[in-house]
C-alpha cells in the first residue's frame, strides 16, 4: 500500500511570538521543527506500513526550500521517500490554497491509499488543511482519528475519540485522516534512518510540475483575509457588598436578578 | 572535552541521549520500585537500530566498533545504569557470537540479535564460581549428536528475558577449566529453565536470575568454537565487554553530577544558593575531575580495542576498576550534596548510589582485577630484565 503524510515545518512550540505591525509569525532566529501533530501521523504511517507489509510511506510538504529539512527528518523517522512542493508562487497560501497545491501533488503522485495528517499545526491551528485536501480530491475523510483498527485494500476502519466515547467509521480507500494524538507515541529516529536521511535525494516539484494554476494559489489564491491577530482582552470587575449579612444578601439578589 | 568523534558517533550519541531523556528519565523511578524489566525502552532501542550497533554489516548491523557501544551505553546509563545494564548485557551475551561463532551459527542469530527481537545474556558464574571462575560445576556430556547440560548458573543479568544465552559448561571436568566449553542455548530448550529471580540493591529494572538446566539437551552444532574453549571464550569475551561496563559507570556518574549541580544551584541555604559554598564547588569539582578522565581513559581503551590490538586485558580492566570506583565515589558525593533530600527516593541520587555498588562488584570485582593488573605489570618488568 502506499501511504502519503503531510507535514509542515513550524516554529518551535514554546517561542511562537507574533509581529503586532504585520500580523504574522516572527520567524527570525526561531528554530523550526515537525508540526508536532503530523509526527503522529507519520508514525503511524510507518506502523501501517510495517503491519501491511510491502508499503510505501512517502511524506509530502508545500513550503520554502528549508523546509526540506523537516523532509529529511521525517526520513530518520521512517519516511521512505519525501518530495518537497516549493514555488514561490505558493507563498501566503491559506488553508484552501493549500489544500489546492497539495491535492496538486498528489495527482502527480497518483497512486496513493491512505493520506495521513496531523489534527492541526500548531502555528496556523485551523485543522482544515486535511478536510480541504480530502474535498478537492472527492475522497472519503475522517478527522481526530484515534485508532486505525483495520485497514485492506480497498478499505480501512478507524476510530476518534469523542466527548461521550468512540466513533468507529469504515470508509473505502484512497481515503484522508487526521490523527489525534492518542493515537500512538511516535518513535525516536533511528540510526539507518538517520544515515538515510542524509543522503536522501528529495525532488522539488515546482507550481508548473504539478500542474498547479498560479492565480489559484498563494496569496491571490487565498480567499483568507487577516484583518487582526491579538490576544482576547479580559476584563473583571469587582465590588465589595457593605451592610449585614442580610443587608447584603438582598443586594446580591438583587444585582444578579438584574443581570439573569 | 573534544574527543573527535566521527560524524556516525555523533550521531549514536543523539539518538541515545533521546531515548535516555524521552523515554528512560520518565519511567525509571517506577521500574526500580516495581522491579520491573524495561520491555518498552527495549523497543524503543531496537527501533532506534540501537541493537544493530556493533553487529557487522552483512548480518543488518552497522558495523560499529567497542567506542561506539560505549558511547551508546553511557549516555543511556546517564539516565538508569539498571535500564543500560540490559544493552549492556546484550552486548555481553553477543560478543562471544560475534568472535568465536562459525558462520552458521552467525547467520543464524546475529540478524535477530541485530533486529533487537531476541535478547542475549552470558551465563558463567555459579554458586560455588564467582572470582574462582574456574571452579563452575555444570557439566556437558555429548550423546550422539546432542550435549546433555546439567547444571545451575546464578546471578545471570537478563536472565528470564533474553532468549539466547552463551554459557560455560565443563566438557571434561578432570581438566578443569581448560575442559571447559561454550555453548548457545535458546529460551524454550526443554531442560533449560529460570530459577531464583533476585531481588536487589540497586539495578533493580534489570533482570537478574538463575539458570537451571536440568537433562537439557543442545544440538552439537550449538558449541561456540571447539570443546576446551571454554575459558579462552570467556576471557576475550570480558576483556571486551569491559569498556561497556565502564561505560555503565561513567554515564551513571555523568548523570548524578548532572543532578548535583542543578540541586546545588537551587536549594538556598544561609540566603544563598549551596553552590555559591566553596566546600560544595570543590565537592562539584573533584566529581567533574574524576568523570571526565574516567571518561578519557574509557575513550582510550575503546579505541585500542577498535585498532585492532591482539591484548587488552589489563587495558580494559584499568578502565572499568577505575570508573566503577569512580561512580561509586561521585554517586555518593552527590547524595551528599543533596543532603537529607537526596537519601529520600523523591530525588534520582539515592538510586544512582544504589546503583553505582555493583559496578565495582559484577563482570570481574574491582579486586580481582587489580590481580590482572597487578600481573601483567610484573611480567611487563620481568620481560625487561
Amino acid at each position: 500500500m502506499n501511504f502519503i503524510v503531510c507535514i509542515k515545518q513550524v516554529p518551535g512550540t514554546t517561542e511562537i511570538k507574533i509581529d503586532p505591525e504585520t500580523n504574522t509569525l516572527v520567524r527570525e532566529g526561531v528554530a523550526s521543527i515537525i508540526n508536532p501533530f503530523d509526527t503522529y501521523a507519520l508514525e503511524e504511517a510507518v506502523r501501517l506500513k510495517e503491519s501491511v507489509g510491502d508499503s510505501k510511506v512517502t511524506v509530502i510538504t508545500m513550503g520554502p526550500p528549508q523546509a526540506e529539512q523537516a523532509l529529511r527528518e521525517a526520513i530518520s523517522l521512517g519516511a521512505d521517500e519525501a518530495i518537497l512542493l516549493s514555488d514561490r508562487v505558493f507563498a501566503g497560501s491559506d488553508t484552501w490554497a493549500t489544500s489546492y497545491v497539495l491535492s496538486k501533488g498528489m495527482a502527480k503522485i497518483g497512486d496513493y491509499d491512505l493520506i495521513l495528517l496531523g489534527k492541526q499545526t500548531l502555528d496556523g491551528d485551523t485543522g482544515q488543511v486535511g478536510p480541504g485536501l480530502s474535498e478537492m480530491l472527492r475522497i472519503p475523510f475522517v478527522a481526530y482519528v484515534s485508532k486505525v483498527e483495520e485497514i485492506k485494500e480497498g478499505y480501512i476502519k478507524v476510530q476518534r475519540m469523542i466527548e461521550e466515547g468512540y466513533e468507529t467509521f469504515e470508509m473505502s480507500l484512497p481515503a484522508v485522516i487526521t490523527v489525534s494524538k492518542e493515537i500512538n507515541v511516535p518513535r525516536v529516529p533511528s540510526l539507518r534512518g538517520s544515515m538515510k536521511a542524509k543522503t536522501a535525494t528529495i525532488p522539488t516539484w515546482s507550481a508548473e510540475d504539478i500542474g498547479v494554476e498560479a492565480e489559484k494559489a498563494g496569496i491571490g489564491g487565498s480567499p483568507t483575509r487577516v484583518v487582526k491577530i491579538f490576544f482576547p482582552k479580559r476584563e473583571q470587575q469587582s465590588e465589595m457588598l457593605q451592610g449585614t449579612a442580610d443587608e447584603q444578601t438582598d443586594q446580591l439578589v438583587e444585582k444578579l436578578s438584574k443581570i439573569l | 572535552m573534544e574527543y573527535f568523534l566521527t560524524e556516525q558517533q555523533k550521531l549514536i550519541q543523539d539518538i541515545a541521549r533521546r531515548i535516555a531523556e524521552e523515554r528512560i528519565v520518565p519511567v525509571r523511578a517506577e521500574l526500580d520500585e516495581k522491579e520491573e524489566f524495561p520491555w518498552a525502552i527495549v523497543k524503543d532501542m531496537a527501533d532506534a537500530d540501537l541493537f544493530r550497533l556493533f553487529i557487522p554489516e552483512e548480518y543488518d548491523g552497522l558495523g560499529e566498533g567497542t567506542l561506539s557501544l560505549c558511547i551508546a551505553v553511557e549516555e543511556l546509563s546517564r539516565a538508569c545504569c539498571g535500564i543500560a545494564l540490559t544493552y549492556a548485557a546484550d552486548a555481553l551475551g553477543t560478543i562471544p557470537i560475534l568472535l568465536y561463532a562459525n558462520d552458521d551459527q552467525k547467520k543464524k542469530f546475529l540478524h535477530q540479535i541485530a533486529s533487537g527481537t531476541r535478547l542475549t545474556a552470558f551465563g558463567l558464574t555459579e554458586s560455588t564460581a564467582g572470582s574462582d571462575a574456574g571452579n563452575i560445576k555444570t557439566t556437558a556430556v555429548l550423546d550422539g549428536d546432542e550435549y546433555v547440560i546439567n547444571g545451575t548458573k546464578q546471578f545471570i543479568t537478563n536472565g528470564g528475558e533474553a532468549e539466547i544465552y552463551t554459557i560455560i559448561a565443563l566438557t571434561n571436568p578432570a581438566k578443569g577449566a581448560r575442559g571447559a566449553s561454550a555453548f548457545i542455548v535458546e529460551k524454550g530448550t526443554s531442560g533449560f529453565t529460570f530459577g531464583k529471580k533476585e531481588r536487589k540493591m540497586g539495578i533493580r529494572s534489570s533482570s537478574t536470575s538463575e539458570l537451571v538446566f536440568h537433562n537439557c539437551r543442545v544440538p552439537k552444532e550449538n558449541l561456540l568454537s571447539r570443546e576446551g574453549m571454554g575459558f579462552i571464550v570467556t576471557l576475550k569475551t570480558l576483556d571486551t565487554s569491559r569498556p561497556g561496563v565502564a561505560s555503565l559507570a561513567v554515564g551513571l556518574a555523568q548523570g548524578a553530577l548532572e543532578a548535583a549541580v542543578d540541586y546545588a544551584r537551587q536549594r538556598e541555604q544561609f540566603g544563598h544558593p549551596i553552590s555559591a559554598i566553596q566546600a560544595i564547588q570543590h565537592m562539584l569539582a573533584d566529581m567533574a575531575i574524576q568523570v571526565e578522565a574516567a571518561r578519557a581513559l574509557v575513550y582510550a581503551v575503546a579505541r585500542t580495542i577498535d585498532s585492532g590490538a591482539k591484548n587488552y586485558s589489563e587495558e580494559g580492566a584499568i578502565a572499568k576498576v577505575f570508573a566503577t570506583d569512580m561512580a561509586m565515589k561521585v554517586t555518593t558525593d552527590a547524595v551528599q550534596i543533596f543532603g537529607g533530600p537526596g537519601y529520600m527516593r523523591d530525588y534520582p541520587v539515592e538510586k544512582m548510589m544504589r546503583d553505582a555498588k555493583i559496578n565495582q562488584i559484577y563482570e570481574g570485582t574491582n579486586q580481582v582485577l587489580r590481580n590482572t593488573i597487578g600481573l601483567e605489570v610484573l611480567k611487563r618488568k620481568a620481560r625487561r630484565q
